[in-house]
This record gives C-alpha cells, structure tokens and sequence, in this order.
C-alpha cells in the first residue's frame, strides 16, 4: 500500500496520546494502589469479582463495603482505631489466590472477606488455611465448599446451595409444582451449576418430582431460542433455572420474548438480574438470601443509607458483604481484640448477630454456615410494577417465625464436613 | 428425523444472521487496511448502550436509525484519528491497539453506566409470536432478521454493483494498482470502517431487547464473530455469509441431537478443522499482500 497517502503522524501528538493512554490505563487499572495507608490502622482485604460476568453483581459488594466501612468509622471504628479495607478484583481463581496472598503477607490483613465464585473461594480459602486467616465467603454458594471442601479458617455468611433450594421448594410444594410434575431444567456448565444441579436434583427426586429434560448450558451461550423450542416441545409443568449471571437476563428476557407459558421457578438469583430483565419480561418464583423490601427496621435503615449515597436500592450480593464487615468490627470491639483464634471461637460458640431481618443468625459450628431466614419472591404481573426495582413480592421468612432455622440447611448426612 | 430436529436446524440457520452483521465488518475493515479490530465488538455494545439512553427519548424506533449513525461517525473518528496510521505496520501493533481499545471501551461503560446490566425490552408493538405449523419464531425475531438480511443485501450491492464497490474490491486485491490509477484509497477506507463498524452498532441496538446489556458484552459476541470470518475466508463476501450460516446450523444440529452443552464449543471445533485443511478458509482469496 505504497501508494497510501498517510499524513505523517506529529511525534509530539503521538507523545501526547501515548502519555494520555498510559495515565489513564493507569488510572482504570490501579485504584487499590493509590490508596493511602494510615500506619494505625486495622486491615481487612475485601476480594471479589468486578469484571467478568459476575462483575455486574461483585460492584454491590463493593459499594456496600464502603457504607459499612463509613458508618463504623463514624461510631468510633474499631477498638478506637480506624478501619481500613483494601478492595481488588478477584478476576479468576489463581488471581484472588494470588491477590489473598498478598493481601497477608504484604498488607498485613486481620481477615479476607468477599468473592461470589465458588471457585476462587476455594483457592482463597487454601491462603487462609496456609497463613491462619479468617476467610468469611459472602457470595460463593456450592455445598462442597462447606462439605468435602470445608476448612477451618472458611467461614460462610452467603447461604449454601440446599439452602436457596429447599426455600424455594417449600413454596413450590404449596404450589403442587413438585409431586409427580415434570421438572425441564436448566444448569449454567460449571462447578456452581453442577453443584446446584445436584442438590436440586435431590430435592426433586425425594420428593416426587422427575425430569422431562435436564440442559447443560454454556456460561458463554448468549441466545436460548434453540432452547426455549426445546422446552415448547417438552410441555414440562415446571422450568428451573441453574443459571448463574447474565444467563439469568437472557433466559427472562427471551422466555417472555418466546411467549411461554409454563411456570418459571430458579435455584440461584440475583435481583440485580431480574432488574435488568426489564419491563414485562422478569417472572417466576425466585429464593432470596436477603431484598430491599423486607419490612424490618435493619433493612429500612440500610436501603435508605444505600440509595441516598448510590441512588439505586441495594441488591442482595450487598446484603452479605455489609453484614459481615459489620459482625466483624463488632466481634473484635468485644473481644477487645483481632486476633483469630478468638474471633473464631467467639462464632463457633454460636455468638447471635443482627442482620437486618426479623431474627438474629449465627454461624453453625460444624460447617460454618451462617444461620439465618431466607426468602422467596414471586414476579408481580406487569401491570402492578410501579417501578423498576419493585418487581416482585415476597413471602415471609423462610424457615418461619416457630421453626428452627437449621430446617433449609443440609443435614450432617446430606454434606460431610470433616474440618482440617 | 423429527419436526423438533427440523426446527432446530431453521432456528440456528436464523441465528447465524445475527453474527453476519458483526463478521462483516470484520472482514471488509481487515481485507482492505489490514487491521484486525479487536475492538470491533466494543462498537457494538456501544451500540447497545446507545440505545437504553436514547431509547427512552425518541422511541426504539428513532434509537435504531440514530444509534447506528452515532456509532459509524464514531467508527469514521477512530478510523481518522488512529487505525490509518496502522495500515502499513506489523499487524501485531494494530492487534495491541484494537485490544486496548476494547479495554477502554469496556472500562469507560463501566464507569459511566455501572457495572449491573440495563434493561431494556421489545418494544409493545413488536411482542408477540409467528406460527408456522410446529415451528414458533418471535415477530421481533423476525423483523431483526428481515433488517439484517436487508443490511447484508445492500451492503453486497454496494460491493458488487456500484463503482464504489468496484474501487473497494480492487483495493483489497491491489492498492499499489490503484493508487497507479490516479485513486486514492482514503476516504474509501473511511467509508468502510464507517459502514463496517455502523453495522456493528445496529446489531447492538438490534440484539439490545433480547440480550442482557452488560459492559462486557463486546467480549461475547467478538470471538464467535471472529470465528465467522476466520471459516469464511478473507475478502470473501459470500464466504463470511456461508460461514454465518454454517456455524448456526452446526450449533442448531448439535443441540437438536441433545448436546446442548456442545453448542458453542463445537463452532471452535469447525474453526479448527478449516484452518487445518484450508487455512485460508472455505472461500478465502488469495491476497497477495497478506501472503
């Protein structure tokens, strides 16, 4: 292309561009960077996805770190000291690995808290285990990370896949949606798909459900319309969705564009997800770990905090990193201490902890799963949405006010935790 | 071979148009400058983006013949300002220009809209469905389709038939030649990247109501589109649109059969058994340049 009349580039300009480039990829990629440390200090490392298509939800847990971060520095922070909690984007299993490690050894970190993958849990546990941190989980929801992969230092604030299910199914049940109905399933291929695939496989089966069809969906797979033609045919009585992320929006969103009738029923959710469904396309029954609607006083106060300082309701990825950087500064100002063993033990006693519902939670000792109510929500006809984030209702906590709240966790049976 | 089968196959066929607006572009932006644009996909969420902004304002139907043109201007403004200084160097720099550009685009969405995705949905008048016996097939779906296959008629006319198209073509094959002829290549480049990545930006506003609207979507759909164009061959108009079609009712056959979790896998098996046995693709030209 010799011939190409190219006007030749100014090496000034170029300079400039280039100077201009490299200030702002600096700026984009580094901001945990240039965060100042004050010497005095007391350190938590908060990690979990921001990019990746988990990112969308991993931007709640870090806009609900910061309020809670703000408030408990407004009380006085901790033991008199002030909190400080160094934030970084997991990315991938090996990078939160990586970054954990850092985190302790470098920064000099009391504990670990955060993710939603339940695979860079993992690998953020096995730092945790290695250096003897506290790790509490605020997002990742595979059995097996509190079963076979269950480890001393790994606490779990998020609930446990049985849990979201067997919340669910109970509202199914009183739907007669489970006894002798065929189930046409959908399961994100992946180690959180998997695992929520057999735990729901379970419910299913004791209690006399069966399968029309069972579907692996790649994480990738954008259109289900090969689908959805799929499920036509199959005339199940029920869809489940396994999905995980933007899966979730695509499925609601061409579900309604496909006009199907068949009730829509989900293991694993994010409001966040159905936000983005849009105008007459979110449906289906749905459990929750915790939504900004929920009528307690906690949960009024925190919505309101949340939404004056973002302007947007909170979404329930937020719920779990608040709460925990709370039950954190709160056990060490009891303790009078940050030290881990005590912390530890201190919530392996069963210590009870507010966490914006009607009853306080606390963590079980043998799996470390924390405690607590739950919800289901069920889309609200079009015709009723009086805004977007208002779009669905919610039944009341799940176990209810007389039960105990260990009925919708795994039995030691169900999942065998032998802690290391 | 049951109606179920059938209908797969139909609806992947279908499928495959919507790749056949990104993949396009790709290649008539890579045949005639020589770049390969990574960032092509980030066009296309802009597109999107575009959309759920405007859309609230002028209507779906005034965001998909603005969206678009915004997006081709913005695609003429790149075209100027940085991918023509490109056009005679080592393609690796071009590569490591269009990838950073696709991380800024995804960052600079990020920032300005947030993470979460947006909603955005079918227009009222357009929800609905088509029977066609068994086979059932979304009145939205169908005039997406009927604007993509209009889009990709035009742009063969454009290419094939007008004296535009005629300098186009001679520009791929022979710039030097060209350029003898007293032609000069720029402002057709303009209007290829122009056209190239406005077409990008219409699949966004097109696929905005169906798909989730995320800052990363640029990512999901560049690589399948990228796999179009490698099966089709460079410089091949008919090739990409072959291919387009291909990779469709491969992944329609693959999940009739009842492997589902294949379905996109299976399109990266067939890039690799064309570049193994026809490497220059099913249709590809011989450029010289590029040999």
């Amino acid at each position: 292309m010799s011939d190409f009349k190219l006007s030749n580039p100014r090496l000034s300009r170029r300079q400039a561009l280039a100077g201009l480039g490299v200030a702002g990829a600096g700026f984009i990629a580094s901001p945990s960077i240039i965060l100042a440390q004050t010497p005095d200090a007391i350190r938590f490392g908060h990690l979990t996805p921001r990019t990746g298509f988990l990112g969308p939800l991993g931007e709640f847990a870090v806009q609900a770190v910061d309020l809670a971060v703000e408030e408990i520095n407004a009380a006085g922070g901790i033991m008199g000291r002030k909190l400080e909690v160094l934030k970084e984007d997991s990315v991938n299993p090996q990078t939160a690995s990586t970054k954990a490690e850092r985190m302790v050894e470098r920064d000099k970190v009391t504990c670990l808290l955060g993710e939603i993958s339940s695979a860079s849990c993992l690998t953020i546990a096995q730092v945790a285990q290695r250096t003897k941190t506290l790790f509490v989980n605020t997002g990742g929801n595979s059995d097996a990370l509190r079963g076979e992969s269950c480890n001393k230092y790994m606490f779990h604030i998020e609930s446990q896949n049985s849990m979201y299910v067997k919340t669910c199914g109970r509202s199914l049940m009183s739907q007669g949606l489970v006894k002798g109905k065929k189930w046409f399933s959908l399961t994100a291929d992946y180690a959180f798909g998997h695992d929520l695939l057999r735990v729901a496989k379970r419910f299913m089966e004791s209690n006399g459900g069966q399968f029309a069809a069972d579907k692996l969906i790649p994480t990738d797979a954008t259109d289900f319309s090969a689908v959805l033609l799929e499920i036509r045919a199959a005339k199940p009585d029920l869809v489940i969705s396994n999905l995980a992320g933007n899966q979730i929006t695509n499925f609601l969103k061409q579900y309604a564009e496909f006009g199907l009738t068949f009730p829509v029923a989900g293991f694993g959710f994010d409001t966040a997800l159905a936000w983005a469904a849009g105008k007459g396309n979110f449906g289906g029954v749905w459990p929750v770990v915790w939504h900004h609607l929920i009528d307690t006083p906690g949960t009024k106060k925190f919505v309101a905090d949340f939404s004056k300082k973002y302007g947007k309701p909170p979404e329930n990825q937020a719920w779990g990193d608040y709460n925990i950087v709370k039950i954190m500064a709160q056990s060490m100002n009891e303790l009078k201490s940050t030290d881990t063993a005590k912390i530890m033990e201190h919530w392996e006693k069963g210590a009870k902890f507010d966490v914006l519902k009607t009853r306080p939670g606390f963590f079980r000792a043998s799996d470390h799963q924390f405690m607590h109510e739950m919800y289901t929500i069920t889309a609200l006809p079009q015709a009723e949405v009086k805004n977007q984030y208002d779009i669905f209702t919610s039944s009341g906590p799940v176990p209810g006010p007389g039960e105990d709240l260990e009925v919708i966790a795994t039995t030691k049976e169900e999942n065998v935790c032998k802690m290391a | 071979m049951s109606t179920l089968f059938i209908q797969q196959v139909l609806n992947g066929l279908l499928d495959g148009v919507y790749y056949l607006l990104i993949a396009l572009g790709l290649s008539l932006i890579f045949s005639l400058g020589g770049i390969v644009n990574l960032a092509h996909g980030a066009f296309y969420a802009v597109g999107a983006y575009l959309t759920v902004t405007l859309g609230p304002h002028i209507g779906f139907g005034g965001a998909l013949v603005v969206s678009p043109l915004s997006v081709a201007l913005l695609g003429i403004a790149f075209e100027r300002g940085l991918f023509q200084r490109f056009y005679r160097s080592d393609p690796i720099l071009s590569l490591l220009l269009t990838f950073g550009l696709a991380m800024v685009a995804e960052q600079t969405l990020r920032m300005i809209y947030g993470a979460p995705p947006r909603s955005f949905s079918i227009p009222d008048a357009l929800r609905g469905q088509i029977f066609l016996g068994d086979f059932i097939y979304s009145k939205y779906r169908a005039l997406l389709l009927l604007i993509a296959a209009s889009c990709v008629g035009g742009l063969w006319f454009l290419l094939q038939k007008t004296a535009f198209g005629r300098v186009v073509r001679a520009g791929v094959q022979n710039p030097d030649m060209v350029g003898a002829l007293g032609i000069s290549l720029k402002p057709y480049m303009m209007a290829v990247a122009g056209i190239g990545i406005g077409l990008a930006g219409l699949a966004g506003v097109l696929l905005a109501p169906i798909y989730s609207i995320h800052p990363a979507m640029g990512q999901e759909i560049i690589t399948p589109a990228f796999v179009v164009v490698v099966i089709g061959g460079l410089g091949s108009f008919w090739g990409v649109v072959v291919a387009a079609l291909l990779v469709g009712v491969v992944k329609g056959i693959t999940i009739g059969l009842g492997f589902t979790q294949w379905s996109t896998a299976v399109i990266y098996l067939m890039m690799l058994l064309v570049l193994l046995f026809r490497p220059r693709g099913l249709f590809g030209e011989r450029i010289q340049r590029f040999e």
